[in-house]
């Protein structure tokens, strides 16, 4: 059974404490923040749509050669050793770590690769001017991409890494080190580009037939 | 700011978490669709504290295993060695690598003791109907929220460590029993955040003012 909707798509509750209150049209780069919690609510981006579709597809190319080349080398009176980010997690499978060795797996590819794949066809998607249902069924799962995409953690880890082996041996950096380094820049500027609200404004509803509305009056708070 | 803020909840409103669409479920139902997207709505997340409680319990067991036990395993001539957390924080303290040695101490030891503790006494102090500091109790979940992934920063650094240091028969280094604990504490206490509902603090304080209005 489908909710019916308030016939009013700026009267919100706050996220984080429940308050009613209607977002005020907002300036591009202004934000709106939630009067009791304080929660930022709203920041409009300019060209939101555009702009990540560029960033994605940068990213898909660098998450490409990031997971392609190897991230560190070694060498050690005579022995040479290699790894990519998929050979961190094959090495704890083999070691009997099946467990975290799929973590690592999730948190360090399947994750990151996924967060590109859905901006990309959400930001293409959109672009039309009543996006399908599918783009709404694959932004529903981004915030959970998200959660588990770790690249920025993983960088700071493969460099703690990177620093404990050098006292024993040369440690020498591969191009896929340099390829995560920007990686990491470009998922920030996603994050801060993106509007998720310009996407479900202009979506196609699940709810079939008329968008009937309550059509009462709310109270609410002022932002 | 009117002196008794309007709540959805009060109001029979429900507020998407996906899409952020405000809507209201069907006459005597709890429960709904999102009409926009489609998620299952209801007022609070269900069984909020219960299922917060249940990750936080099992975060604490596996945080004891995963201080005690090695992490790490070193194969040299010598024989194997191996190295829990903390003996690995103390390995990396030297002159050059101290900061470092620090970064991994907070986010391998401090983190996720504390994220334990602060879930533990956001859930305590909705409990109780605490009225108090709703805005630095929620300032607190968005910091748990925001750090909690850094603490699986040794989970990388063991993973790679391992990777790399494959020189057999001169040295090689091979993850312990330790990590899985490890990993699994930094895995509960993101579950943990995730099934807690921030509204939950403002519940009690929503309920006083509707009292006095």
């Amino acid at each position: 059974m489908y909710n019916k909707h308030l016939g009013d798509a700026s009267l919100i509750a706050c996220p984080d404490c429940d308050l009613l209150q209607r977002l005020p049209d907002l300036a591009p780069g202004a934000s709106a923040r939630c009067p009791r919690c304080d929660k930022e609510l709203w920041r409009r981006r300019e060209d939101s749509l555009s702009r990540t579709l560029a960033l994605s597809l940068a990213a898909s190319v660098v998450y490409v050669v990031a997971n392609a080349v190897p991230m560190l080398s070694l060498k050690a009176v005579g022995h040479q050793a290699s790894t990519t980010v998929f050979g961190g997690a094959v090495q704890l499978w083999n070691d009997g770590q099946e467990i975290v060795a799929g973590l690592v797996l999730f948190a360090a590819v399947v994750a990151p690769g996924l967060q590109i794949a859905v901006m990309l066809a959400v930001t293409l998607g959109a672009r039309h001017a009543h996006p399908s249902r599918w783009v709404g069924a694959l932004l529903r799962h981004y915030p959970t991409t998200r959660t588990w995409s770790m690249i920025e953690v993983m960088l700071l880890g493969v460099l703690v890494a990177l620093i404990k082996i050098a006292e024993l041996a040369t440690v020498i950096p591969g191009t896929a080190l340099f390829a995560l380094g920007a990686l990491v820049f470009l998922f920030a500027a996603i994050q801060a580009t993106f509007d998720p609200r310009e996407v479900w404004d202009r979506i196609e509803w699940a709810a079939d037939g008329p968008r009937s509305a309550v059509g009462d009056r709310v109270p609410e708070a002022t932002a | 700011m009117s002196a008794s803020a309007a709540i959805a909840m009060q109001h029979r409103l429900q507020s998407c978490e996906v899409c952020g669409l405000l809507s209201r479920p069907p006459t005597g139902a709890g429960e709904g669709h999102c009409p926009r997207c489609g998620e299952e709505l209801t007022f609070r997340k269900p069984q909020s504290l219960q299922r917060t409680w249940a990750f936080l319990i099992a975060a604490a067991i596996c945080y004891v295993p995963a201080n005690l036990l090695p992490v790490l395993t070193t194969t040299t001539a010598a024989g194997p060695e191996s190295d829990t957390i903390l003996q690995g924080v103390v390995l990396l303290w030297s002159p050059t690598g101290w900061p470092l040695s620090l970064i991994v101490l907070f986010a391998s030891i401090m983190i996720p003791s504390a994220k334990i503790l602060a879930l533990a006494y956001l859930t305590i102090t909705v409990q109780r109907g605490a009225i108090e500091n709703g805005r630095q109790r929620v300032r607190l979940y968005r910091a748990v929220d925001f750090i909690g992934r850094w603490s699986m920063v040794d989970v990388f650094v063991d993973a790679f460590t391992a990777a790399l240091v494959q020189l057999q028969p001169l040295m090689s280094v091979a993850p312990a029993p330790g990590l899985f604990f490890f990993a699994a504490v930094v895995v509960f206490t993101m579950l943990a955040v995730e099934s807690f509902d921030p509204r939950l603090i403002w519940d009690a304080t929503s309920a006083q003012e509707e009292c006095h209005a």
